[in-house]
């Protein structure tokens, strides 16, 4: 199939144009990053842009955070050859943000300082549920990097032509490589502006082609899915096309819906960027502003999907390396031609390197402050050695990624679906914990560590056990099989047993709930008092 | 050991005091009536979009015009009521929270809340 596809990439964009767009972004992005250092001085500069990013900027550097390439090439690609069931996800990450906004986000923003696990641990045993927490954070961080990566792999056998294993590696150590720079050197703050200016242009881009798809359609919605019907058949506009087959993939689809409506309020670099701004009212305005803008792309999706699905129809994305994923770039070479193609896979790629940015510093704070500094120290550690043990945490974890994400390229699993999983992790073990905190008053250590392990580790062993992993055609390792769990998202299952066991966890120990600290927690999360405060420079 | 979050502002005697007080049980009871009732009802009209997508499909491919079938519209309409309680909640909480929690905190930076001592109050 590669070969076949190879014998005609010379007519699928200009690779110079392609690598010289995104070359202008990197520049750009490197001197913006470059200027945010200066003022990167203390632990809260490095963690959290030393909380004086305003509400808008917030909310366009989540927007930027959120709209990974899941979202622009998975999302679309799903809805070109499945149609209404890759819907499902716009809506799920969509209607996420609801829980973000309503229960947590201002009240963490009032508890925490850097990371997710200061409030899951703040009125616990410090050492066990932040060495728990901080291991979770690891294990969603690195589901979330391994689809940014093999999206990074796919997009780029797709533009340059290549299709080689140690081409296509190339590409994604140099991805690697200046991820961990613009961490080591811009800290939040860089990662902050490098986020603003990719959500622009994700979210300008987008619309670009929406409009243009739109056109073509004469601005009609019901002509564009007639259009999509004609290439690809009814069953596009119908629910059940991907997930309709049996009962057990109706169940799949409940199980993946569970997970995206439950995910985002549980992903730590999520979470993390409410640290950067300087009151919980500034939070609830960035995240106002990122449901509104992440609401926006992900209806343009709903277009560019359909119109990837009239315009380029299933069989020529599916003959396309990258597969799945190569739905939005494909429609935009057959929209704009070579430009166009350049400057969607210009920014599709800085997507992805915006994204793993923002991934690979939580993932090193939470390591650094957390493990490091809390657990292993003890809290009797400088700022300044906490920083620099997370700058070798981030050049660690993006040196991992960078192994996952060659091996992950060999996989042609639509990023989306890598993604969902993701969520499912962080649904699983860190959303009942976060809650549970927040509103029960009895809640415990072993409650805690119950279900932020408990649905960590069951999670994670579903996820080893399904076939998505193994025993299918379509599996990572199609050469054995050890899968017996049916669902390829095992969230239908691990969420519900993860806020089971917190709420058994607590019932059968007999620790006593620290109720001075549930006090302070709560007087704190809802009037603000205590609350970190901007950094001034 | 002192963990990095504990940052002893104010003593736990004030943070028990302020958390029994009148206006802060009254602020937790505005912010959680609407932030609890809201969360059940976004959460069910999500699954039961989800629902009625897996097991009633000739229901969700009625067509409702041109080629513009129901479950779009549903799915458009999850979109359109996330918007709405979004800006719901936005005005509740700058009408009915804010005031009480920006309140709240003036008081509690001026130690307002630490127990008075010419009446020695029982603690609850």
């Amino acid at each position: 199939m590669a070969d076949l596809f190879a014998a005609e990439s010379g007519t699928i964009g200009e690779p110079a144009i392609n690598i010289s767009i995104f070359g202008a972004f990197v520049l750009v992005t490197l001197f913006i990053t470059f200027r945010a250092s200066r003022n990167n001085k203390s632990a809260a500069d490095y963690y959290a842009a030393g909380r004086n990013i305003t509400g808008t900027q917030n909310g366009l550097a989540i927007a930027g955070d959120y709209l990974s390439a899941a979202s622009f090439l998975g999302i679309a690609g799903a809805i070109a050859i499945y149609g209404y069931d890759g819907f499902l996800y716009s809506i799920g990450f969509l209607v996420a943000w609801l829980v973000a906004l309503l229960l947590v986000a201002e009240l963490m923003r009032n508890t925490a300082r850097f990371t997710m696990a200061d409030v899951l641990a703040f009125r616990m045993r410090q050492g066990p549920v932040r060495t728990a927490a901080a291991i979770s954070t690891l294990f969603v961080s690195l589901f979330y990097l391994l689809a940014q990566m093999a999206g990074a792999g796919g997009l780029v056998a797709l533009l340059l032509g290549v299709s080689g294993a140690a081409a296509e590696a190339v590409v994604v150590v140099v991805v690697g490589a200046l991820m961990i720079f613009y961490v080591l050197v811009g800290g939040m703050r860089g990662t902050t502006y490098v986020q603003m200016i990719k959500a622009t242009l994700l979210i300008a881009g987008a619309l670009v082609m929406t409009i243009w798809v739109l056109a073509e359609y004469g601005f009609n919605l019901s002509s564009l899915l007639g259009g999509a019907v004609e290439a690809q058949g009814q069953q596009v506009l119908e629910p059940g096309a991907q997930y309709g087959l049996s009962g057990t993939t109706r169940l799949d689809f409940i199980s993946l819906a569970l997970a995206l409506v439950l995910g985002t309020a549980g992903l730590p670099h999520v979470l993390m960027r409410f640290y950067t701004v300087p009151t919980a009212k500034d939070a609830r305005k960035s995240v106002v502003w990122a449901i509104w803008l992440i609401g926006a792309f992900y209806l343009f999706s709903l277009v560019i999907g359909y119109g990837a699905g009239a315009l380029v129809g299933s069989e020529t994305i599916l003959a396309a390396p990258g597969g799945v994923n190569a739905a939005a770039p494909l429609l935009a070479f057959e929209l704009g031609g070579t430009v166009l193609l350049g400057i969607i896979a210009g920014v599709a790629f800085a997507t992805i390197l915006a994204v793993v940015a923002g991934l690979t510093i939580t993932a090193s704070a939470s390591f650094a402050h957390d493990v490091y500094a809390s657990v292993i120290k003890k809290g009797q550690v400088e700022a300044n050695a906490e920083v620099r043990v997370a700058r070798i945490t981030a050049v660690v974890i993006g040196a991992i990624a960078i192994g996952l994400g060659i091996l992950a390229l060999r996989a042609g699993i639509n990023i989306a679906f890598l993604v969902a999983l993701a969520f499912a992790v962080a649904a699983s073990a860190n959303l009942p914990t976060i809650l549970y905190t927040l509103f029960w008053k009895n809640f415990t250590t072993q409650g805690a560590l119950w279900s932020i392990y408990g649905g960590l580790i069951v999670c994670v062993g579903l996820i080893i056990f399904s076939p998505v992993v193994s025993g299918s055609e379509t599996a990572m390792f199609p050469d054995f099989d050890i899968a017996w769990f049916p669902l390829r998202n095992p969230g239908l299952v691990s969420i519900p047993l993860s806020f089971f066991l917190g709420w058994l966890g607590t019932k059968v120990s007999k620790e006593k709930p620290d109720v001075d600290k549930y006090a302070e927690l709560e007087v704190r999360s809802l009037t603000g008092i205590g609350a970190e405060t901007a950094v001034s420079h | 050991m002192t963990p990095p979050t504990d940052r002893k502002l104010l003593t736990p005697e004030e943070y028990r005091q302020a958390q029994d007080s009148p206006e802060f049980t009254e602020l937790r009871r505005r912010f959680r009536s609407f932030a609890v009732p809201m969360t059940v009802a976004f959460l069910a009209w999500y699954l039961l979009f989800v629902l009625l997508s897996t097991y009633a499909h000739d229901f969700m491919s009625t067509e409702v015009f041109g080629n513009v079938n129901l479950g779009i519209l549903l799915g458009l309409g999850q979109f359109v009521t996330t918007f709405l309680i979004t800006q719901l909640y936005v005005r509740h909480a700058s009408k009915n929270t804010d005031p009480i929690s920006d309140e709240m905190r003036t008081r509690l930076e001026a130690h307002e809340f630490a127990s008075p001592r010419s009446e020695e109050t029982p603690r609850g």
